[in-house]
């Protein structure tokens, strides 16, 4: 996978993860044309698409779009498959989750995807174990945070 | 210090946090610009501070500005500067914004010069989430410099003790992999070794990571084919599977025998996803979905997996009753397409779903018949090659569809023709047949066509094609070809001989096969009302007399019995079926040479040879028939000849008896069992069932093994105790009934149990070695009847079979089957259960549905009655909730329970009475009016006894138990007293 993104219906960016080096103009280039591409389909059209050399899976969940690029020989269904399962463990750990959530917790919502993706590559497939070392950090860092450095 | 801590943590308060900054952008939608840029401002500021908690909430409000799209290359060297800090929250967010924020350039300058020796440090630090932290953030801008001096201690990390930092070291070693490739070869033999971690997550991580490089260039992973093989077909990871099946996909074409072994695991998967199909067809994609399996039905090479998409494509139209077929022809047109196919074994699957679409949518009867016509003109394509005769088996569904409505024929000659083909002779007996009755359908039909135009030279032609080819068909060897063949041939020469004397023949032998077929539902016959008028039970001819059935019997000793007059028994489809089910155990058993059926040789000292002659068969006519055991294998032919016509016997009683029941039963079965016992009195006769029955038991009534214990266990075995024979006797007083002490008992029972826990207990008499047969019933719920069996081969073990029948609407799952153990009694549970277990019933009832269960009981003493109190458990699925539910109930083990039939002469048991080893005791029953043979009839046949001998009112009886105990029993009756009793017991 190349990179993922999240984005509103309004076309705000939520939440978005390259797993390539590419420069900032390059990244807001293609997320502005990636929003606008994905906004402008009918919701009975094909979640999947070809854009530029890379194809597009996207998903609607409620107001938020879920967009991911990958390669020419990468599975779109598994891709699916990987959007679904992260919604999965995002709905685990708010507790039905929604937009806002995402909003103020980006930070959370990007360490729930770096648990579960890494480098593009599914890491975790296991949703309790995913869910188990988030749960673990957020420990760890409860304890960082009543301790105020000097 | 302190105070600079409280005051860091003052300022903080005043500062924004991440949470404010969110809210206030949402806040100002008109000037989000200007916000922002006071908001960078702010932070500018922050990052100023000493405070690290401070720089690092600046840090973080940064990450969230950056998605926003502003730029924050600025504030790199704060980043990391917030990110080689040792607390862990300002890492994580710190790990997020060098993804986004420094462009790569930067990024490396900074890593290389900054932060490396911080990641490194991070890499190796002793907290798997710093370390985790440290190599999400490092998989987002692995570069080749990056790579290169870092793939040394990320190889390390891949055999860390956490798999946590196992699983993601292996996969940024990929990331590692694509900017610095030497590295690869020293890494691999430790990735490769991560295929077999014992963690799943490391393990799925390995095999990602090795697909992904093996799709790059699969030459160099043939190697490890095998392991992923193993992987694949045990793996229950679908992402795992899915990526092992990519790397397949990639290596199959370098490996041709790969693909061969892939056949199986594959097609497995595939199945799983036929499953899938079937449950998502809709009446709009079904066609879709049907188009596609077709295209795979042509490709496919493997003639399982094509009959398995076959099967598929047929159990996916066909499913509730073609629910989802919109348009029948088309699913004509795919039945006939299905035939193409070469060599597959469904031919009579898709013969029968042909048959059937014709007959039950008479819409599509013409177009249907037109398929079916070109399929019989194209026969010879099916049958060409004789590997394909699976196929074939769709001509005998297309001969009988345009025979049957060959009114719809376009051209019927033509086909009469095809039907009559030469070629026909070397199809299957059975098609054969169904093509000659077809071909006479047709004949009837051009008849009527050809006749209809005045050129009746025509029509005489049409008898002469038949008269000409039939011939082949009546030498045929298969009879029920050759039968109809010569039948109809003889037919056709009459109307040949009619036709030329110039009469019109065609109505008459249309008349041949008029009628329409209609289909019918399974059950539609109960719909049909019985006619007025019509009695099913009466007697078309008159009964053959009772005599009749005593002739048979070989010098019994109960000669003088007179007919008897049996009461009314119901009979229900469940009391044949349950019968039917018992003998065919039995049956089982006594032709299984591993059973032991004969009695121990400890019998053999009081026995001569056993011979035919000598076994003392006691027929009693009772309606169920009573086996006679321990005979040597040779008679088991008699006894099946035996059993056959007692079988015979028992029918026509129950006929005999349904018939009583017309008059008399309605009426009884409403009262209730402890109130029948005046009823019971005068007509209580040798059998069974006499007792009135509360309508619970009817059930156990009509199972044929319901007869009442005659007389109680403790009877017989009655070594001590006088004063429970006085017990007994007052009992007897106290109910003052002229009856045997033993219905007493009975019904004592039955009082008991009816009203206290509604349930009843029965007990009765089976065959042969069998035992009087408890039942229980819990009203509309569960029933319950079981059986207890000796086991023979063990003499300690008793087998007790309940057949659990759900009376309720819902389904009943879950069930377990418990037991209070006692001293003497114990169920057999598996090894390593505790004593207070449950045994699972391997079953579940839905509703209607009966189905029986066995357990066995360990058993120490057999020389006393048992009651055992138990409980069963289950589930109660109604459509919106299940309960549980529990019921109480007791097994009665009765001590002629253990009572094997055992024949004996004489001689031998004057030897037994002589030997003095025999305990005695004896009993005086008043009040039994029943005559002398009933009663020994009783005895024998309710526990288990054979008369030895008779003289006027004395007799002589006999038993053994299983576990070798002689069991002699004297009966007289004294004068006009009732018979006395005396039983000995070695």
């Amino acid at each position: 996978m190349q990179f993922m993104l999240l984005f509103s219906r309004q076309g705000k960016l939520r939440l978005q993860k390259w797993y390539v080096p590419l420069s900032d103009k390059e990244k807001k280039k293609i997320t502005r044309e990636l929003v606008q591409t994905v906004l402008a389909r009918k919701p009975k059209m094909c979640s999947f698409l070809e854009w530029r050399d890379l194809k597009i899976v996207y998903k609607r969940y409620a107001s938020l779009y879920f967009c991911c690029a990958i390669e020419d020989q990468d599975n779109e269904l598994i891709t699916l498959e990987i959007i679904h399962r992260y919604v999965e463990l995002l709905d685990k750990y708010f507790g039905s989750v929604c937009e806002l959530d995402i909003i103020f917790n980006f930070e959370k919502a990007y360490f729930i995807l770096d648990e579960f993706l890494l480098g593009g590559e599914a890491q975790e497939t296991s949703k309790k174990n995913v869910l188990k070392a988030i749960e673990q950090a957020d420990l760890l860092q409860e304890v960082c945070c009543s301790l105020p450095s000097s | 210090m302190a105070l600079k801590i409280v005051k860091g943590s003052i300022d903080r308060m005043f500062d924004k946090n991440l949470q404010d900054l969110v809210r206030g952008i949402r806040n100002h939608k008109e000037d989000e610009a200007k916000y922002i840029s006071t908001c960078i401002d702010e932070i500018k500021q922050e990052l100023k501070q000493d405070n690290i908690a401070v720089k690092a909430n600046a840090v973080c409000k940064l990450t969230y500005l950056q998605m926003l799209g502003y730029d924050v290359s600025w504030a790199a060297f704060n980043i990391v500067e917030v990110m080689s800090s040792s607390k862990f929250t300002y890492k994580v967010s710190c790990s997020q914004l060098q993804l986004q924020s420094v462009d790569a350039v930067l990024i490396t300058t900074i890593i290389n010069s900054v932060s490396l020796p911080l990641v490194t440090q991070d890499l190796s630090s002793p907290n798997q989430y710093d370390t985790g932290v440290a190599l999400t953030g490092l998989s987002c801008f692995v570069t080749p410099d990056l790579a290169r001096d870092l793939a040394s201690d990320i190889m390390t990390l891949m055999s860390h003790t956490k798999p946590y930092i196992r699983k993601k070291a292996v996969l940024i070693m990929y990331k590692v992999f694509l900017k610095y490739p030497e590295s690869l070869r020293p890494a691999f033999p430790r990735l490769k070794e991560k295929l077999e971690d014992p963690d799943p997550g490391v393990q799925s991580a390995a095999v990602n990571v090795i697909c992904e490089l093996a799709r790059r260039n699969p030459k160099n992973y043939l190697s490890l084919a095998p392991l992923f093989f193993k992987l694949m077909t045990s793996s229950t990871n679908n992402w795992v599977l899915i990526k092992i099946i990519k790397l397949f996909g990639a290596l199959t074409p370098l490996e041709p025998r790969l693909g061969k072994k892939l056949i199986e695991p594959l097609t497995n998967l595939i199945h799983r996803a036929l499953d899938l199909l079937y449950g998502m067809v809709s009446k709009k994609n079904l066609m879709e979905i049907v188009k596609k399996l077709m295209l795979h039905v042509d490709k496919a090479e493997g003639t399982t997996y094509r009959d398995e998409l076959l099967t598929k494509i047929i159990d996916i139209c066909s499913q509730s009753n073609y629910q989802y077929i919109t348009n029948f022809e088309w699913y004509i047109s795919i039945l006939v397409e299905l035939t193409r196919l070469e060599g597959t074994r469904h031919g009579h699957l898709i013969a029968s779903q042909m048959l059937d679409v014709a007959i039950r949518v008479k819409a599509i009867r013409v177009f249907a018949v037109a398929q079916m016509a070109t399929l019989l003109d194209n026969g010879h394509l099916l049958t060409g090659n004789m590997q394909r005769n699976g196929i074939c088996e769709v001509l005998y569904a297309a001969a009988w569809i345009c025979g049957e409505f060959s009114e719809h024929l376009e051209d019927p000659m033509q086909t009469l023709e095809a039907m009559l083909r030469p070629k026909v002779a070397t199809l299957p007996g059975h098609i054969q047949a169904v093509y000659v009755q077809n071909a006479a359908k047709l004949f009837a039909t051009v008849l009527r066509k050809q006749e209809g135009t005045t050129d009746s030279l025509a029509a005489q032609e049409t008898s002469q094609l038949l008269i000409d080819r039939l011939p082949l068909f009546v030498q045929s060897a298969n009879l029920e070809v050759q039968e109809r063949a010569s039948c109809i041939l003889q037919l056709v020469k009459y109307i040949q001989k009619l036709q030329q004397k110039e009469v019109e023949v065609a109505e008459e032998v249309t008349a041949l096969f008029a009628g329409e077929l209609n289909p019918v539902a399974p059950k539609a016959q109960k719909k049909v009302p019985v006619p007025d008028g019509l009695d099913l039970d009466a007697w078309i001819n008159e009964p053959p007399s009772e005599s009749e059935s005593e002739d048979e019997k070989p010098k019994a000793i109960f000669t003088k019995e007179e007919p008897k007059h049996t009461r009314p028994r119901h009979t229900e489809v469940d009391e044949k079926e349950l019968a039917r089910r018992r003998e065919a155990r039995k049956q089982e058993q006594a032709n299984n040479p591993f059973y032991i059926k004969t009695s121990p040789s400890s019998q053999k000292v009081y026995q001569d040879q056993p011979g035919v002659e000598h076994i003392p068969v006691v027929q009693i006519d009772l309606s169920v028939p009573l086996k006679v055991p321990g005979m040597p294998m040779s008679d088991q032919y008699l006894k099946l000849e035996e059993e056959r016509r007692q079988k015979e016997r028992s029918e026509r009683k129950k006929k005999e008896k349904k018939k009583k029941r017309e008059k008399h039963g309605r009426g009884r079965r409403a009262d209730s069992g402890p109130e029948s016992e005046e009823d019971i009195t005068p007509a209580h006769h040798v059998d069974i069932v006499t007792e009135e029955m509360p309508e619970v038991c009817w059930v156990l009534l009509q199972s044929g093994y319901f007869i009442p214990q005659v007389m109680s266990a403790q009877f017989l075995f009655q070594k001590s105790t006088k004063h429970k024979k006085k017990k007994q006797k007052k009992e007897k007083e106290e109910k003052e009934k002229k009856k045997k002490k033993k219905h007493h008992h009975h019904h004592h029972h039955h009082h008991h149990h009816l009203h206290s826990a509604d349930e009843s207990v029965q007990n009765g008499t089976v065959e042969e070695e069998e035992e009087p047969l408890p039942v229980r019933t819990w009203p509309s719920l569960l029933t319950h009847v079981y059986d207890v069996q000796g086991n023979l081969q063990d003499g300690s073990q008793v087998v007790v079979s309940v057949i659990f029948e759900n009376k309720t609407d819902h389904f009943l799952k879950s069930m377990e089957f418990n037991v209070l153990d006692s001293l003497n009694s114990k169920l057999q549970r598996p090894e390593g259960s505790s004593p207070h277990d449950g045994l699972a019933v391997p079953f579940q009832l839905p509703p209607g549905v009966s189905n029986e269960a066995r357990f066995v009981f360990s058993v120490q003493s057999i020389v006393m009655p048992q009651k055992l109190k138990g409980t069963l458990t289950f589930i109660v699925k109604t459509e919106d909730a299940s309960t549980h539910e529990k019921l109480d109930f007791k097994l009665h083990f009765t001590c002629t329970s253990y009572l094997i039939t055992t024949p004996c002469y004489s001689d031998a048991y004057a030897k037994l009475l002589e030997s003095g080893e025999l305990k005695s005791s004896s009993l005086k029953l008043e009040g039994v009016i029943m005559p002398f043979h009933h009663l020994l009839a009783r005895i024998c046949f309710h526990h288990h006894f054979s008369v030895v001998e008779r003289i006027d009112s004395c007799a002589s009886m006999y038993s053994r138990s299983i576990q070798g105990h002689h069991v002699c029993l004297l009966v007289k009756t004294v004068s006009t007293r009732p018979p006395y009793i005396s039983s000995l017991l070695l």
